[in-house]
């Protein structure tokens, strides 16, 4: 089992099992669950399931972008509310959208150094509930407010209250804006589009076969990692709510341009929708596999992170991808099925374009000739976050544990899952089953 | 510290300070509780500290579970005199005003429960302190046992914290923590366990005024006020309890209303009222069901048996309301059924005991997590205890036990919540029968106390005994039951309810027949109870027992359930319902001798019991009358059934029931239980 040494460079990091919920979308009010209310529903049944108790784990990793105030450090409350007992320790991990990605990374490091053998990691968002805060003014005026100590002074301050100091300040819009660059994610899309001549009806196609690919999935019953949710209320969530089999060609173009107003072409019925949910990928050292008799999924093979200019964030993939094809001496038709996340159906194609142009292979990726394009009957076979949605630590977990399953069901060897990075950076991660 | 002096049940200390200890540590006991020997010595200790005059006194237990409990509660069932009961109220009242009379600051430094002369002693101090966590629980809960306060109780809690608030405490006998305890004004300082010695050690130096009721809480106590209140008391006490067959409350309510702001004439009347109550038939059988209630606590004490993890199968209304109480309780559990969507109305009715029960968000929310939703069914395996809660089809519980028992764990128990099918018509399915034992919990599971623990022919005594414990261990009463048609409960409580529906067949109203047995001292009449169940339901059950019986089951009945009539749920039974309220008749008892009604109810319960007697479902008596007490609320001022019938007489009982056999017909024909039960 496992000859080839992983990336990481010691033992090999093998994938036992996974779960995730089914990723909510957000209907413009907070949604039914907290981030660490995902966490648990989605770990519960992987943890019970497995012949091994919770606090035989090694250690729990999870990422997440934007906590709740009273969810610091949400690894540790989500493990202690999973029954894995005081002495697992756990800890929480932020790459922005790749903070999913990144706990599957960090969990691969350990096993792979022998500091751990059995580990939790995985990735959850809420992004219905991102806060929403007072602006600076109002900051201050509080501030004044409370030191006034006598009433003359507190009516002062009082006097001073305007209607703009209630203009709240919308945790999420600014979570999903580069603060060097000045651009929003969506903004950074239409950049790459603009650059690589997609066009509205490219991106509205591509949008719409996501659409249709999650359905039939959800129809076949190839989503089998998902695991329902209860609420208090009696309701069972059991898919994800954001897809429209219904979608058509001729409704996606009558949504206006969100980003780039007018004439932008990135709307909301091309990007990645905003979304709740969680995803857990169970991890083992080879020993820990055979001491508990454990099914193997695959292997973590290696991974990459890269760093590019954050006006063009959605290329990210491409610098991600090419490092560990060229270190292993792969391209593409070696690669039997991808993952590339889809923040925006724009950024998408542009890495498509990309991957195969002579021009960019060459100067941003050091390459001679270009890869072999990526064949789309291979990428997001079931749909991607266009369909699925993007809860942003979430998704980096979910591709990895998807195309696992995508693998498992094509009876294939290699896949390669990645995605695109707010701030300027992709991921990517190669897996194997053996 | 150094130590100053000793006795059997107590020690006392000084500190640098010069304040003075006093542990209490009753010997031979693993709860401190108040008798005769412990006043003596008490008072001794009181006397010498006294002449000692230390700059203050503090009262704490070395007990780990509380302060003090109360009374011995067996001491009463030696008590068969008025003056005997006198002169040990007098003896704990005299103990009491000695400590109140100490000229240095006083504090009870208290922890888990003060209950009772626990909390009456703590009222003879200046100070309470009582440590901040929901198990410390003070209150006066004598009125649950037939009696009220008695050594000063009352007397004292009335000045302290008005009339109003001092007989809610006082007439609903409910215990309260130390943060209410704060807010009423009956305790000075709550803090947590590392602050309590300081906070005690503060008082006594510090010495601030003692709490003072408010001008609002006085006014209660005002004499013109107080004939108003009494009246409102009263009021409220009749919703609950009958004068005729709980006196006690009334009886306060009457010394409050004549005494509550002359100290001593309440300290008299209080033990002049309860040297009455404590030799009268309702708070001998109170103080018998309390004991009954031990009897069946110990039945589950085998604290080997730790089970973590339980698995229920079945998420409908036993199933998924047995789920929520174990998770409530600190287990584990997951709750299979066949699909998400019947699973979610169980997780749904969950929270909402978790929110009524919990209140803070953080146990909320522990309690959610430790029930896990699980329709694939892979708590099999981790599971200590399985328990299974499907529909009644031997045939169906039998092809799951088939299926699940390989993936069992090799000592985990297999319990059914069958209501009406032998254990040996199911354990045949099992490759080790040995493991299967019944828990019979009752509906509304919060609500019911009583598990019968069903033993099979192939039940083994471990088996039965971790049922038990088990039982113990979610906070529920086990009775011990052998495995014949309806058990226990349900045998003797359908005799009862058919002689309803048949009553109610002859024309007599249904708010009639209720009012018969409520007067009695039924919690719920027979006719509500049964639309309550669901007529459905009394209608399988009736069939069972009828099979195995020889009885028949009313005609009118099966009608009811034919024509779609089942009960509250349904929205129209023997009564109407409207938004799951009963719709109020106006029917008039007055016409109706409601002693010849009760007497047919009743009688055919107490033949059905001495029926099950005869045939050893229990194993005596007692357990007979707990299980009708916690099981269906049998009118527990009259001790149960069993204890009812010595009341009465057996004799008595047996010729009404011949009378009736004659007049009624053959259901009335008395069991041949009867003979042994006469010439006893």
């Amino acid at each position: 089992m496992g000859e080839q040494p992983s990336g990481w460079g010691g033992r090999p990091v093998l994938v036992v099992d996974g779960s995730r919920t089914p990723y909510l979308k957000a209907r413009g009010k907070p949604g039914p669950f907290s981030a660490a209310d995902l966490a648990v529903a989605a770990g519960q049944p992987l943890l019970a399931r497995q012949p091994f108790a919770p606090d035989d784990l090694d250690e729990v990793i999870l990422g997440c972008v934007m906590p709740s105030e009273n969810e610091a450090n949400i690894g540790r409350v989500a493990a202690l509310r999973l029954g894995c007992g005081e002495r697992v320790p756990a800890w929480t991990v932020q790459r922005n959208c790749a903070s999913g990605m990144q706990s599957i990374d960090s969990a691969a490091h350990n096993i792979a150094s022998g500091r751990s053998s059995l580990v939790l990691a995985g990735g959850v968002e809420a992004m219905s509930r991102a806060p929403i805060l007072y602006n600076d003014t109002m900051v201050h005026w509080l501030a004044a407010m409370a030191s006034a100590r006598t009433l003359p002074a507190k009516l002062k301050v009082l006097g001073r209250l305007r209607p703009g100091h209630f203009k709240p300040v919308i945790a999420l819009l600014h979570g999903l804006t580069d603060p060097v660059v000045g651009l929003s994610m969506g903004q950074t899309a239409e950049i790459l589009a603009h650059r690589f001549g997609i066009t509205r009806t490219m991106m509205d196609r591509y949008a719409m076969r996501s659409h249709v690919r999650l359905a039939d999935a959800h129809k076949n019953g190839l989503l089998e990692e998902i695991e329902v949710l209860y609420d208090t209320h009696g309701h069972i969530y059991d898919h994800d709510n954001g897809v429209r089999p219904d979608s058509s060609l001729e409704k996606l173009a009558t949504l206006r341009p969100v980003f780039d107003k007018p004439l932008g072409n990135v709307t909301a019925g091309n990007s990645a929708q905003v979304t709740d949910g969680a995803a857990w990928l169970l991890l083992a050292s080879e020993e820990l596999v055979s001491r508990h008799n454990l099914p193997v999924l695959g292997q973590l093979v290696d991974s990459q992170w890269a760093g590019l200019d954050p006006a063009q964030m959605g290329l990210g993939p491409c610098y991600a991808m090419a490092p560990i094809l060229q270190r292993h001496g792969l391209d593409t038709p070696d690669i039997d099925f991808i993952e590339i996340n889809e923040a925006f159906a724009a950024q998408v194609l542009a890495c498509l374009a990309a991957w195969k142009d002579p021009e960019f292979c060459a100067k941003e990726l050091g390459r001679e000739s270009p890869f072999t394009a990526i064949d789309e009957e291979r990428l997001n076979v079931d749909g991607g976050a266009v369909a699925v949605g993007h809860p942003v630590g979430s998704s980096g977990a979910r591709i990895v544990l998807h195309l696992l399953k995508v693998l498992q069901r094509n009876n294939a060897r290699r896949g390669m899952a990645s995605l695109c990075i707010g701030g300027g950076q992709g991921g990517a991660m190669l897996i194997e089953r053996i | 510290m150094t130590e100053i002096t000793a006795s059997t049940h107590f020690h006392v200390e000084t500190d640098s300070d010069n304040i003075a200890w006093l542990h209490f540590n009753k010997a031979d006991s693993s709860t401190n509780v108040l008798n005769a020997e412990v006043f003596d010595q008490l008072d001794q200790h009181l006397a010498e500290i006294a002449r000692l005059n230390p700059r203050g006194l503090v009262i704490l237990s070395d007990k780990r579970n509380g302060f003090i409990a109360g009374a011995d509660i067996s001491a009463f069932t030696r008590i068969n005199h008025t003056d005997q009961a006198l002169a040990f109220l007098r003896r704990g009242q005299d103990v009491f005003n000695r400590l109140e009379a100490l000229p240095f600051p006083t504090v009870a430094l208290i922890h888990g429960f003060c209950l009772g002369g626990g909390t009456e002693l703590s009222l003879a101090c200046r100070y309470r302190v009582t440590r901040d966590d929901p198990g410390t629980r003070m209150g006066l809960p004598e009125v649950k046992l037939g009696i009220h306060p008695g050594w000063g109780g009352s007397a004292r809690l009335v000045p302290l914290l008005g009339g109003l608030k001092a007989m809610d405490l006082i007439l609903s006998g409910r215990s309260i923590d130390g943060r209410s305890g704060k807010r009423l004004g009956l305790v000075d300082l709550v803090v947590p366990e590392r602050h309590l010695r300081a906070a005690a050690r503060k008082l006594v130096l510090e010495s601030p005024a003692p709490h003072q009721a408010g001008w609002l809480d006085r006014l209660s106590n005002h004499a013109l006020v107080r004939p108003l209140l009494a009246r409102v008391f009263r009021q409220q006490v009749g919703k609950r309890a009958n004068k005729k067959h709980y006196p006690s409350p009334y009886a306060m309510i009457d010394i409050w209303r004549r005494h509550a702001t002359d100290k001593p004439r309440m300290l008299e009347a209080e033990a002049q009222s309860l040297a009455q109550l404590v030799n009268g038939a309702t708070a001998r059988n109170l103080v018998r069901v309390f004991f009954l209630q031990e009897q069946l606590k110990s039945l589950g004490k085998d604290k080997s048996y730790t089970p973590q993890y339980v698995h229920v199968i079945g998420a409908g209304t036993m199933g998924g309301d047995i789920a929520a109480w174990c998770a409530f309780r600190g287990f584990r559990v997951s709750l299979q059924d066949q699909s998400p969507e019947r699973i979610a109305p169980a997780i749904k009715r969950a929270h909402t005991l978790f929110t009524r029960k919990l209140k803070t968000p953080a146990k909320i929310t522990a309690a959610m997590d430790r029930l896990l939703p699980d329709h694939k069914g892979a708590g099999v395996e981790r599971a200590d205890i399985v328990i299974e809660a499907i529909f009644e089809d031997a045939d169906v519980k039998r092809s799951l036990y088939r299926d699940i028992e390989p993936r069992m764990k090799a000592d985990a128990l297999l319990a059914t919540n069958t209501s009406s099918i032998p254990l040996e018509e199911l354990c045949g399915a099992l490759l080790r029968p040995d493991r299967l034992v019944g828990l019979h919990f009752f509906n509304p599971v919060a609500m019911m106390q009583l598990v019968e623990v069903v033993v099979g022919h192939a039940t083994s005594p471990v088996v039965t005994a971790r049922a038990m414990a088990f039982t113990r261990q979610i906070d529920r009463l086990p009775l011990p039951v052998t495995s014949t048609p309806g058990f226990l409960v349900n045998r003797i409580l359908m005799p009862y309810l058919m002689e309803a529906v048949q009553l109610e067949a002859e024309g007599v109203p249904p708010a009639v027949i209720d009012k018969a047995a409520t007067d009695f001292g039924m919690p719920m009449g027979p006719v509500l109870l049964a639309d309550t169940v669901g007529l459905d339901i009394c209608l399988h059950v009736a069939e069972i027992l009828a099979s195995h019986f020889h009885a028949e089951v009313p005609e009118s009945l099966k009608k009811q359930v034919a024509d779609g009539h089942l009960g509250r749920k349904s929205g129209h039974g023997f009564y109407q319902y409207k938004k799951g309220k009963v719709v109020k008749s106006t029917a008039r008892t007055g016409n109706w001798n409601l002693e010849d009604i009760s007497n047919r109810l009743i009688d055919r319960l107490l033949n059905e019991a001495v029926s099950c007697l005869r045939e050893h479902v229990v194993e005596n008596k007692d357990l007979l009358d707990a299980g009708m007490i916690f099981g269906t609320g049998f009118a527990p001022f009259r001790g149960g059934p069993m204890q009812y019938i010595d009341a009465v007489g057996a004799e008595t009982v047996y010729r009404q029931l011949q009378g009736l056999q004659t007049l009624r017909g053959e259901r009335f024909a008395p069991d041949p239980g009867w003979n042994t039960l006469i010439h006893s």
